[in-house]
């Protein structure tokens, strides 16, 4: 059976004049036991399908279904199923780190006794804190206390809404190394996020913007569809640079990418001569082929949609 | 006051109680850089950024922020700053011309100088269409650009930018550095934090902090040398590991 199947879900906000289209026919599917990553920037419409999947919001057309339950029709034993953790802290700032925990289980009708096997690893690294308030936690802390108490009543389908934005690339780490483990309970993770280096901890991922999905596979399968040749150009003038490779007809397209400019070559076979023109002009110039990185093909994609 | 040095810091400390936030850092900001300021969670980023903007008296050491001193010269080093952060930066129920004209004002700029810039910022943004539209309409990506625009509509000498394109989608991203390059072009200093390693790629030079104090500091270029590794974000993790403390 599938965790969840999303098919052509629809969600607009505001009344007839200004309405906002959050969601414009959003499809896919996650399988049992993997990662599924929701990447997309701001605004792409990533809360609002989660919400419409934690049964917290109806969708304005389509349909979903959760755990193999309707999220429309069977919203209430959706609810005792799935864990979500939302991307506003949600846990109660005046209840100390253990009452929260202790209040989620007793919701869920179990213990903290019962399911600490689950959450053990992640609840040890706060526990010298547990009569600490939840309010006076470190970012970090909250994230891992918001964490156990979506997990404590053993959900099979876990919805985690932008769990690592503003975190550092360190806790970021350590926060995917998490999920990893509770993939092997054999919990399905939906897990949203805006960065796009996230992508390769997914098992499978599908890329959202503007309420639209621009394609769904998993992440090495992303890269391969990108089909463009691409190279990394780097001189001491990059600004210069960049102009220079804009300029060139066999150019699609060219951008700062980290220390290197991409460049993305409108067909195969146009690289030598690229280069030879471009060291006519830029005599230090450093040109090699690149492999295309998710954020190279979320461009491509906003740009020339060619995966829809 | 030093000319080629925007920002000169001098063992600058700042304790809260019995915890050293900030522990004695040095360095100094050259004029016209965009100088990247790196550091994981509770490294102690803001803390000094807060000092450094005027906001909150350090406990020990020296710093200047455009000539001015952090000490007795605070006020005047907010007027002549620009700053944007990513949480707070614009009022929503103003317009796009609304926020231009409210910042440029508070900041004591005449009717006629805020006409023109105005003007010009909505050409340059090519906003001129919405002029007249509540910021809360726009998208992210907008936003934040009018945001930068906003921070520097005064012509400060310096502007802070904290993690400005946390949530843009990557084309926004990269307008919004371009943007960046033409402010320092045209002479303004760019302090900016941000949690993108690839961001700090793009910098003049990039700071990196763990556990209140100056890990390194160098060119992207150097750094990788120096830690022998093959981008920033390998430089980062490598120092930002070393970590005793969390937030």
């Amino acid at each position: 059976m599938k965790s969840i199947v999303v098919q052509n879900i629809v969600k607009r906000y505001g009344r007839k004049k200004e309405t906002v289209e959050a969601l414009r026919g959003v499809s896919f599917e996650v399988e049992q036991g993997v990662i599924f990553g929701l990447i997309g920037p701001d605004g792409a419409g990533k809360t609002s399908l989660f919400r419409i999947l934690t049964t917290l919001l109806l969708p304005d057309g389509g349909n979903a279904r959760v755990d193999g339950l309707d999220t429309v029709k069977d919203f209430k034993a959706i609810r005792k199923r799935v864990g979500y953790m939302p991307g506003k802290f949600s846990l109660y700032p005046d209840l100390s780190v253990e009452e929260n925990l202790a209040f989620f289980a007793t919701i869920f009708n179990t213990t903290i006794q019962q399911n600490y096997s689950l959450v053990k690893g992640i609840y040890e690294q706060i526990a010298p804190f547990k009569n600490r308030k939840a309010g006076k936690l470190s970012g970090g802390m909250k994230q891992k206390l918001a964490l156990c108490c979506a997990l404590i009543h053993r959900p099979s389908v876990l919805f985690l809404d932008e769990p690592t934005t503003g975190v550092d690339a360190v806790s970021r780490k350590e926060f995917w190394d998490m999920l990893k483990d509770l993939k092997k309970e054999g919990i399905s993770i939906l897990a949203s996020t805006p960065y796009m280096d996230e992508a390769s901890l997914c098992d499978r991922i599908a890329l959202i913007q503007e309420g639209k999905i621009l394609s769904t596979d998993t992440p090495s399968g992303v890269i391969a569809a990108f089909g463009k040749p691409l190279l990394a150009v780097k001189s001491p003038r990059m600004l210069h640079l960049l102009n220079t490779l804009r300029s060139f007809d066999t150019v699609e397209d060219a951008y700062p990418f980290g220390e290197y400019h991409h460049v993305v070559m409108k067909r195969e076979g146009d690289e030598k001569a690229l280069e030879a023109r471009l060291r006519e002009k830029e005599k230090e110039a450093t040109i090699m082929p690149a492999a295309p990185h998710i954020e190279d093909c979320f461009m491509a994609l906003m740009k020339n949609g060619y995966g829809q | 006051m030093d000319n080629d040095n925007i920002i000169t810091v001098d063992k600058l400390t700042k304790r809260f109680g019995d915890f050293t936030a900030v522990d004695a850092i040095s360095f100094d900001v050259k004029r016209g850089e965009i100088f990247g300021f790196l550091g994981a969670n509770g490294a102690g980023k803001t803390t000094a950024m807060r000092m450094l903007c005027g906001l909150s008296l350090p406990t020990e050491g020296r710093a200047t922020v455009a000539g001015f001193d952090v000490y007795r010269q605070n006020e005047r080093i907010k007027r002549n700053i620009g700053y944007m952060s990513q949480r707070f930066s614009l009022y929503e129920d103003l317009t796009v011309k609304e926020n231009i004209r409210f910042y440029a004002g508070i900041y004591g700029k005449s009717d006629a100088f805020i006409k023109e810039r105005t003007a010009a910022a909505l050409q340059q943004l090519r906003l001129e269409k919405e002029a007249d539209k509540l910021v809360r309409s726009l998208p992210l990506g907008w936003k934040q650009k009018l945001a930068f625009t906003v921070a520097i509509t005064h012509e400060p000498e310096i502007v802070f930018l904290d993690e400005p394109t946390g949530g843009v989608d990557p084309i926004a991203r990269r307008e919004f550095w371009n943007m960046i390059y033409q402010a320092a072009e045209s002479g303004i200093t760019v302090f900016v934090t941000t949690h993108y390693m690839d961001e700090a790629e793009y910098c003049n030079r990039a700071l990196i902090m763990v556990d209140g104090r100056v890990e390194a500091l160098d060119t992207p270029a150097a750094l990788k040398q120096t830690f022998h590794a093959a981008s920033m974000d390998e430089v980062f993790l490598t120092l930002a590991r070393k970590a005793k403390r969390s937030e």
